[in-house]
């Protein structure tokens, strides 16, 4: 099954409330699966094809201020699009997921492959001080099961997450173990996990409200605080990555997705002449595997990161590094991606020479 | 046991479905499995790829830059793949469509005629089978216990009384594939 049909198929079997898309390559399968399982019979899932991202984003916003579990999905420039919302979600502290399979851009670019949207993600494409939890999954599989984490993240911090993946993990077949089916929540059920919802006044409380406008600065700095608080949190319990091969390296390749999955094969075939790589694939994007990164870095000559990209998550390990050891880049642009040879002629020649 | 195959020919030859029975197949073996496909605008009318992946292992990356097996199906694609064929690799090509036939010497060339005969046949439809049953005659990745299978997941139920034809076509590929030396 393809990465994006996995992810159509985890979210109806995990109960998932609703769906709203437009269709954009390399993603419209996660719409055309829904749309044929037609789970509005089965589950009673919403799925729902928007008039635009625009529109899709803040269906999101309101589904999600009702506490359900509502989801998007798009490509490179429909997540332009969404900015606007997701700046409005994280601020409103409002819980759903967002998966972005990255194309080849700026602009409209292409329908192939990119990772060109790090940036976007993970330093808030959106206005104002936010963070988005970013899953990067590498495999059809973490694309099923990144449904299920990535909708327990964002009930458990009530933040948005985003699934931020590319074209070569949603287009590609691989083996998947779907998750077993579980029901959708009841409206008590919601009420009990999600006590701000707006899902219409009892007599024992106040109106539910959800805003994202504070006229009063103090009471907005206030606001901030408070999210910035919930942002260490899950800076202190949620970073997640894979190692590879790190107990006995003498460089070290830090990748993620399907970049991660190539700079494997690229490892693999360093081995047989004699260099020894590792990998650290950062499972979350944010928050970043600073340490583990650092704490590598002392023992290792350099550090190469391998992106679809001009060189942007290289800055978060060259922040991680703190100068210790060279960290260069080596990615391909615009849609192209990079083969497992060039990744290791990159690195004889950036950091072995 | 790994086995890195490319399949690349013209939209409409069948080239991304023969890919996914393939992986099929090997996942009913038990085999992992990998199937990546070029899916830019090329696959309306253009040339079309698709890098399937059998491995006894988990596989690392789905995308590689040189391969165990390529199955050609056109020129553009013969100009492209050829010399990314490992030594001692195999190539195997329907000489339909190719005026300049593979040269290199470190490999194993097969040609099968497979649009030849299938239009012998009066069954185009048969075309990507043809292929694949010359492939399973010169490296047996999967036996064709298993193909049928995978064919049988592949293909949309009101379509299974097309399997004795698509086997039919597999065991005449088997046939008709030949050796260039």
């Amino acid at each position: 099954m393809k990465g994006n049909e996995a992810v159509a198929h985890a979210a109806i079997r995990l109960g998932v409330d609703g769906y709203f898309g437009y269709p954009i390559t390399p993603q419209s399968e996660i719409l055309e699966t829904l749309m044929a399982e037609a789970p509005w019979k089965t589950t009673g899932m919403v799925v729902l094809q928007a008039e635009s991202e625009t529109a899709s984003i803040n269906m999101v916003y309101g589904g999600a201020g009702c506490g359900k579990a509502v989801m998007t999905s798009s490509s490179s420039p429909g997540l332009s699009l969404m900015q606007e919302g997701l700046s409005y979600l994280a601020a409103g502290s409002l819980p759903c997921l967002v998966i972005n399979v990255m194309r080849g851009g700026p602009g409209l670019g292409t329908i192939q492959p990119s990772q060109s949207d790090y940036f976007q993600t993970v330093k808030g494409g959106g206005h104002g001080d936010y963070k988005m939890v970013t899953l990067a999954p590498a495999s059809v599989q973490e694309m099923s099961d990144f449904v299920g984490l990535g909708f327990e993240l964002a009930f458990k911090h009530s933040t948005p997450v985003m699934i931020l993946t590319d074209g070569v993990i949603g287009q590609m077949m691989e083996k998947v173990k779907l998750p077993e089916f579980r029901r959708r929540r009841t409206e008590e059920e919601i009420r009990k996990q999600c006590p701000w919802a707006t899902l219409g006044k009892t007599p024992d409380r106040k109106p539910n409200i959800i805003t994202t406008l504070e006229l009063d600065a103090h009471a907005m700095e206030r606001i901030n605080i408070n999210l910035q608080e919930k942002y260490r949190k899950i800076e202190e319990s949620e970073i997640r990555y894979q190692e590879i091969d790190c107990d006995d390296m003498d460089y070290l390749i830090v990748a993620f997705g399907s970049a991660a999955r190539i700079s494997q094969k690229a490892a693999e075939l360093a081995k047989a002449e004699g260099i020894k790589v590792g990998i650290i694939r950062p499972i979350t994007l944010w928050p970043y595997p600073s340490d583990i990164i650092n704490q590598y870095a002392s023992k290792v000559k350099g550090i190469l990161t391998v992106e679809f990209n001009a060189g942007q998550m290289v800055e978060d390990v060259r922040l991680a590094v703190n100068g210790k050891v060279p960290v260069e880049h080596f990615g391909r642009l615009g849609g192209i991606i990079p083969t497992p040879f060039e990744v290791v002629s990159a690195l004889k020649q950036k950091l072995i020479k | 046991m790994v086995n890195e195959i490319i399949i690349a020919g013209f939209g409409g030859q069948g080239v991304l479905s023969m890919g996914k029975i393939l992986a099929y197949s090997g996942l009913m073996e038990g085999k992992e499995v990998s199937w990546f496909p070029s899916y830019g605008p090329e696959q309306r009318g253009g040339t079309s790829n698709v890098t399937v992946i059998l491995s006894d292992n988990v596989i690392s990356s789905p995308i590689v830059s040189e391969y165990d097996i390529a199955i050609i199906l056109n020129q553009p694609s013969l100009e492209k793949f050829e010399s990314q064929v490992k030594p001692g690799g195999i190539l195997l090509y329907d000489p339909d469509g190719i005026h300049r036939p593979p040269t290199r010497k470190d490999i194993s060339i097969y040609k099968v005629d497979a649009m030849a005969k299938a239009t012998e046949m009066q069954n185009q439809k048969a075309f990507n089978m043809i292929v694949l049953g010359g492939l399973l005659k010169v490296k047996p990745i999967v036996d064709l216990e298993h193909v049928m299978m995978g064919l049988k997941k592949t293909l949309p139920v009101r379509h299974h009384g097309l399997l004795p034809m698509n086997e039919k076509a597999i065991i005449t590929g088997m046939e008709i594939v030949e050796e260039i030396k």
